[in-house]
């Protein structure tokens, strides 16, 4: 059984939120994220969970991660300027291996930039924006459908591969409104605890330890700097680093294809656009305005880890476009892993691209 | 049980200095601990970064080590999400009051169930000897070479006039009375705020004209005012003289308090 709703792009994202069984938000208000705030601190104290506003974006993330030793699924929502104070326990959230979820609503920036504006600037940001090595899951919505789905999907993909997960969206996806179809029940995979008689930072065959929820008993040590398998500091044995950067980076990597999540249109095509977030919407027109097959469309829905073999499919490829709200985040990744011209197409401002746009660039490249 | 069973003895030593006053801290709040009876399943001790943030990494539970000067605020997610965990934190004079001050006063405003014990030796230690949001008017340390030209917090001011419940100062002196203390603020329901002003020899000590650690000590009890003893002589209109702090009990009440356990 499913019903139908007509919900903004942020409502979707609590509520999905709440389906996956999030049952702790921390977080500071901003625009255009609030109203995913607003709708938690409604619906979370009725479902036996916890809202608490805390008083910076920093305290956010502190309190999400806090949260998540418990063994909740916790979340925070934010836009740039909250989105840069928490790269500081993003970092150590990643280094604790710690499952979280935080949706990033863009705005243009740099600094308050464009409050009330779409962008997609921070994609890199969201990569790379902590010090050190590290690896993140990274989604994309283009619909409120999806502010629904991949919201519910980041809790499975932090729980399974203990790190932050990003749900990357929007101010036209998180403030637009459309019909969703909203089943009934969300499946879940729960994290896996930590075996008994295991070291709680040893990892499985798939580089990822078991969890050692607090109150369990497992008196386990969580620390941010460089530590052992038994948790414990161990800040300069070389290897001891060496191996546990290479694993938080490559218990990600190595799951690129299980975590990827895009749609292939007209492989067979020459001329071929790649694109994630609200500008999937104006390809999407595109391409209903040519019904002739004859562009492709690579959509993406997972960025990070980026999924780079769905580039391969387009074999006859001759040039890729990137449409973007940013000057050309994943474009230059793009670049990285093909051999044809990769085109950016940046779009700074808050506006969509016209569809008349993005059909002068393919009449430019003909 | 003893303090001794709340150890996590295959990480010991300890990187604390010979004559660091964090030890006997550490002691006095894990007697007060055991005198509750909890279970060390039940408990989880947090804190931010600097010697004194090392502390849960030597004590047997669950334990996390934060981010400089963040540890309210985890240690706040991990009492809201589950009140049922006694949450101690373990803080600096800089952890908590420099780079964690706005954690701090929001901690005491909500007046969350948590005990915070704050190792105050007016220094940053960990990094060296710089110079802290306590360190006293006119002490040297390595960034402030001519003196220290700014003047101190009152870490139990602070938290007195941002609503914690139980408030008190005591030192590495005074031993029992800090464990009573320690104690007091495990009972109490809401923000507790335990300060021990104590000697770091290393960083704070050497530079300071503390040519022994006993010096040091010697100086923090000679220098500690009783709360009433204090309150006698504003009474008699005499001077409390500024190189003198009061210590003892200095707050205690019951201001409604979030993630109480049920
Ligand atoms: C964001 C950040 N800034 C600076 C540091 C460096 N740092 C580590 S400990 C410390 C000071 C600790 O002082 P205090 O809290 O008084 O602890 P103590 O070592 O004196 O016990 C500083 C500045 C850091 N770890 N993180
Ligand atoms: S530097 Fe100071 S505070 Fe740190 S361990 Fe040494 S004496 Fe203690
Ligand atoms: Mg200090």
């Amino acid at each position: 059984m499913t019903r139908l709703e007509f919900w903004q792009g942020n409502t979707a994202c609590a509520e999905g939120a709440l389906a996956a069984g999030c049952r702790f938000f921390g977080g500071y208000p901003i625009t255009p994220s609030t109203e995913v705030a607003e709708h938690m601190a409604v619906k979370l104290p009725k479902m036996n969970g916890v809202f608490v506003q805390m008083e910076d974006e920093i305290a956010s993330m502190a309190a999400i991660i806090g949260a998540s030793w418990t063994g909740a699924r916790a979340m925070t929502a934010t836009s740039g300027p909250g989105f840069s104070l928490m790269m500081e326990n993003i970092g150590y959230a990643a280094m604790t291996e710690t499952p979280c979820v935080i949706v990033n609503i863009q705005r243009g920036g740099p600094s308050t930039g464009q409050p009330t504006m779409a962008a997609q600037g921070d994609m890199l940001q969201c990569r790379f924006g902590s010090h050190g090595d590290y690896s993140v899951i990274a989604l994309c919505p283009a619909s409120v459908q999806e502010m629904y789905e991949l919201t519910a999907r980041a809790f499975d993909l932090a729980d399974r591969y203990r790190v932050p997960v990003f749900l990357m969206a929007d101010e036209i996806v998180g403030h637009m409104r459309e019909r969703i179809t909203v089943p009934d029940k969300v499946g879940q995979t729960p994290r896996r605890e930590l075996d008994r008689g295991v070291l709680p930072f040893q990892p499985d065959a798939d580089l990822v330890p078991g969890f050692a929820t607090f109150g369990k008993g497992y008196g386990v040590h969580v620390t941010g700097l460089t530590h052992d398998e038994r948790g414990y500091p161990c800040a300069t044995n070389p290897g001891v680093h060496a191996a546990l950067v290479r694993r938080l980076v490559d218990k990600i990597e190595n799951a690129r294809t299980a975590i990827a999540d895009y749609d292939i249109i007209n492989p067979d095509a020459e001329q071929v656009f790649v694109a994630y977030g609200a500008p999937v919407r104006t390809v999407q027109q595109v391409l209903h305005d040519r019904p002739d097959g004859m562009i492709g469309f690579l959509r993406l829905r997972t960025v990070w880890p980026f999924p780079e073999h769905s580039l391969k499919m387009f074999k006859n490829a001759k040039v890729f476009f990137i449409p973007e709200l940013n000057m050309g985040q994943i474009a230059r990744e793009i670049e990285r892993h093909v051999k044809v011209p990769v085109v950016s197409l940046p779009k700074l401002g808050g506006d969509l691209h016209t569809p008349p746009e993005l059909v002068a660039a393919l009449e430019a490249h003909r | 049980m003893t303090f001794e069973d709340w150890f996590r003895t295959d990480r010991l030593p300890h990187i604390y200095c010979a004559g660091c006053g964090n030890g006997t801290i550490i002691n006095c709040t894990l007697s007060a601990v055991d005198q509750m009876g909890w279970k060390k399943d039940d408990t989880v001790f947090v804190s931010g970064i600097g010697c004194s943030s090392r502390a849960p990494g030597y004590i047997v539970t669950d334990s996390l080590h934060t981010t400089h000067g963040r540890a309210l605020a985890f240690a706040t997610g991990v009492k809201l999400a589950n009140p049922v965990l006694n949450v101690v934190v373990f803080t600096g004079d800089g952890d908590l009051a420099a780079i964690g001050g706005n954690h701090f006063i929001h901690a005491c405003r909500r007046n969350i169930d948590l005990t915070v014990v704050c190792m105050n030796n007016q220094i940053y230690g960990m990094t060296g000897g710089q110079g802290s949001p306590t360190t006293p008017w006119g002490c040297l340390s390595t960034t402030t070479p001519y003196g220290c030209a700014e003047p101190a917090f009152d870490l139990c001011e602070l938290a007195i006039a941002a609503g914690a419940n139980y408030v008190a100062r005591w030192t590495s002196y005074h031993v029992k009375e800090l464990e009573k203390a320690v104690k007091a603020g495990l009972e109490t329901p809401g923000f507790s705020f335990i300060e021990a002003m104590t000697q770091c020899p290393t960083n704070f000590g050497r530079r300071n004209k503390f040519k022994q650690v006993a010096d040091q000590v010697e100086y923090i009890k000679t220098h500690a005012l009783l709360r009433a003893k204090r309150d006698r002589m504003i009474e008699q209109g005499e001077k409390v003289p500024d190189d003198f702090f009061v210590i003892g009990e200095l707050m205690r009440r019951k201001r409604p308090a979030m993630g109480v356990k049920v």
